[in-house]
């Protein structure tokens, strides 16, 4: 067996130590950010922090949660992910059912065609914006969930698991007098779980992580959280120091804005030993087909 | 008594279409204004005409030139580079036999896909700054200058294409991994009966195994030539890497809507969805050709 050789031994051990390695630089700038927010900013200053923190505290984060307009941005966002998802799952389940039947649906090609096509072409960002202005959507939180309440990528997903789910179900539960609804609710999402929780969770860090829309589309004081980070993160607000000279022994600019990455990081990182479990599967099912 | 039964379906479609209707095809409608002298107070309907004179000017400004180009040039060489990383790293990763290792191997490289590039980014510019990790603590012990990363255009595109392939390499190769768990174990025992080594299996079996995927991947990364990444560019640039870093999502948004040039901007963004569709639909031709690939 080739494994058993010296030289394949070398290599396995090699290669052990590379993939290591790779594997950890995923995983230490997030560690090292992290190590910063818990750290004084005088240590920062000093370049005394890599991946533990130096002089433990906590105020960068008080100071975050502090602040009203962060709560409040928390809290838009919490209810878009909550609307967005409802509404996502939704709309997409009921596209997908009946595009799975293709047999059932004349014009079916044309209506799958239909949703494709807005994979390939878009009018743009501009004509986008006026539409919303013009539906009078500006700075509501249906700006942020309707536009892409379809996703059509999530529903070829759904589609093609619908798909794979053997005919003598649907035919079975439709002679005993089901109609297609509650052929769906009850024989089909029922055995769908787990592709419906990877979209679920797509659909759900899709909508967290997403900031263009509330910058573009929303007044300030109703922004989203990433939104809302987006702008702090990015732009050094030079002009005004939001941190007094008498804090810095504990607080920097950089230790504040750590904190925040890490603070728009963490719900991800909640999620995401769930999400992990189902969505290798689910991808490679709905992505790569004979 | 079946149509009855079947007419559900449609009511069942109704609200996707609508839907779509309402938000990406009327949008498609609101591109007349790439031939318009746009003016919000006016409307479709009573803003002036004016041809082809946004693409002229798009054509002719120096600068709308240059961020086609930084566009090209970006986008291709992330659609190399993640094809490339993704396809060594699904081998190397195939040959470990120590399934916990490999497992949480994977289970680390994923994650930074779900990341934004948001935070994404602000750790990406919190290391690279003149008082990040890199330039305090690594640079110097390899005993190396400080490196403007963001501020300099060349290393800028260079940390644009290095970081997003950081970002996404572990993602991209799912698909691969796939491919490889699905090859016939016959066919490994079948070469060690000839006498081949683990490398000639590699070149022989396994590689082999990867093409079609491969072939399918990089073709469909086609359709993305102008799609550089407007999300990544947008929360890492500033105006000293503007003539090498603009792209044109992130022109349009500065031009179009910050300084209301609708009419261009819309331009600009008509010309990248149409050289984008274009690509796109040859791709999938492409792939559809030589790959068997097809999207349901």
């Amino acid at each position: 067996m080739y494994y058993k050789t010296r030289s394949y031994r070398i290599f396995n051990v090699l290669n052990i130590i590379l993939l290591s390695l790779v594997a950890l630089s995923c995983i230490l700038p997030l560690i090292h950010i992290l190590a910063i927010s818990f750290s004084s900013g005088l240590a920062v200053e000093a370049n005394r922090v890599t991946f533990w923190p130096v002089d433990f505290n906590l105020d960068s984060y008080t100071r975050t949660f502090g602040d009203a307009n962060f709560l409040d941005a928390f809290f838009t966002s919490v209810v878009r992910v909550i609307l967005g998802v409802v509404i996502g799952i939704t709309v997409t389940v009921l596209t997908a059912y009946p595009l799975s039947k293709m047999e059932a649906l004349r014009g079916g090609r044309v209506i799958a065609w239909f949703f494709v096509f807005t994979m390939l072409f878009h009018g743009g960002l501009i004509p986008s914006y006026i539409l919303i202005q013009k539906l009078h959507l500006m700075n509501t939180i249906w700006a942020l969930i309707l536009p892409g309440a379809l996703g059509v990528y999530n529903m070829i997903l759904m589609l093609n698991f619908f798909r794979a789910i053997p005919r003598e179900l649907e035919e079975a539960s439709l002679i005993d007098g089901a109609g297609h609804l509650t052929t769906l609710l009850r024989v089909y999402l029922p055995i769908s779980m787990p592709s419906i929780a990877t979209i679920v969770l797509f659909v759900a860090v899709g909508h967290w992580n997403a900031w263009f829309d509330g910058l573009i589309y929303m007044q300030k004081e109703n922004w989203p959280m990433s939104t809302l980070l987006q702008t702090m993160i990015k732009v050094p607000d030079l002009s005004q120091r939001t941190v007094a000279d008498t804090e810095i022994v504990n607080m920097t600019e950089r230790t504040l804005k750590s904190a925040k990455i890490f603070i728009g990081t963490l719900p991800i990182l909640l999620v995401y030993p769930f999400l992990q479990r189902y969505f290798v599967k689910g991808i490679v099912l709905g992505a790569v087909k004979g | 008594m079946k149509l009855r039964k079947n007419g559900v379906l449609y009511w069942m479609l109704l609200p996707g279409v609508l839907l779509t209707l309402l938000f990406h095809y009327l949008p498609m409608a609101g591109l007349v204004i790439a031939f318009q002298d746009f003016k919000p107070w006016l409307g479709f309907s009573k803003s002036a005409w004016v041809g082809l004179d946004h693409f002229r000017t798009a054509f002719q400004r120096e600068d709308s030139l240059q961020v086609v180009w930084n566009t090209f040039f970006i986008a291709c060489s992330k659609i190399i580079v993640n094809l490339v990383v993704p396809v060594i790293f699904a081998l190397l990763l195939n040959e470990i036999r120590q399934m916990r290792f490999k497992k949480a191997v994977q289970t680390l490289v994923y994650l930074p896909h779900f990341l934004s590039w948001v935070v994404f980014g602000g750790i990406v510019s919190d290391m690279l700054s003149s008082q990040g990790i890199i330039n305090t603590l690594l640079l110097p012990s390899l005993g190396l200058q400080p490196i403007l990363f963001l501020a300099d255009g060349d290393w800028f595109r260079f940390v644009i294409i290095f970081s997003d392939n950081w970002k996404e390499f572990g993602f991209a190769t799912i698909v691969f991994l796939a491919a490889l768990s699905n090859v016939d174990p016959s066919l490994y025992e079948a070469t060690e009966v000839d006498g081949a080594n683990r490398w000639q299996q590699t070149w022989t079996v396994t590689f082999p195994a990867l093409v079609p995927i491969i072939i399918v991947v990089g073709t469909l990364a086609m359709g993305s030539v102008l799609n550089a990444g407007f999300d990544q560019i947008f929360n890492l640039y500033n105006p000293l890497v503007y003539d090498k870093g603009d792209i044109i999502d992130t022109f349009v948004y500065r031009v179009g809507l910050l300084n209301s040039q609708f009419g261009l901007g819309t331009a600009i963004g008509l010309f990248k969805s149409a050289v984008g569709f274009v690509m796109i639909v040859m791709a999938y031709y492409l792939a559809s050709r030589f790959a068997n690939y097809r999207i349901f």
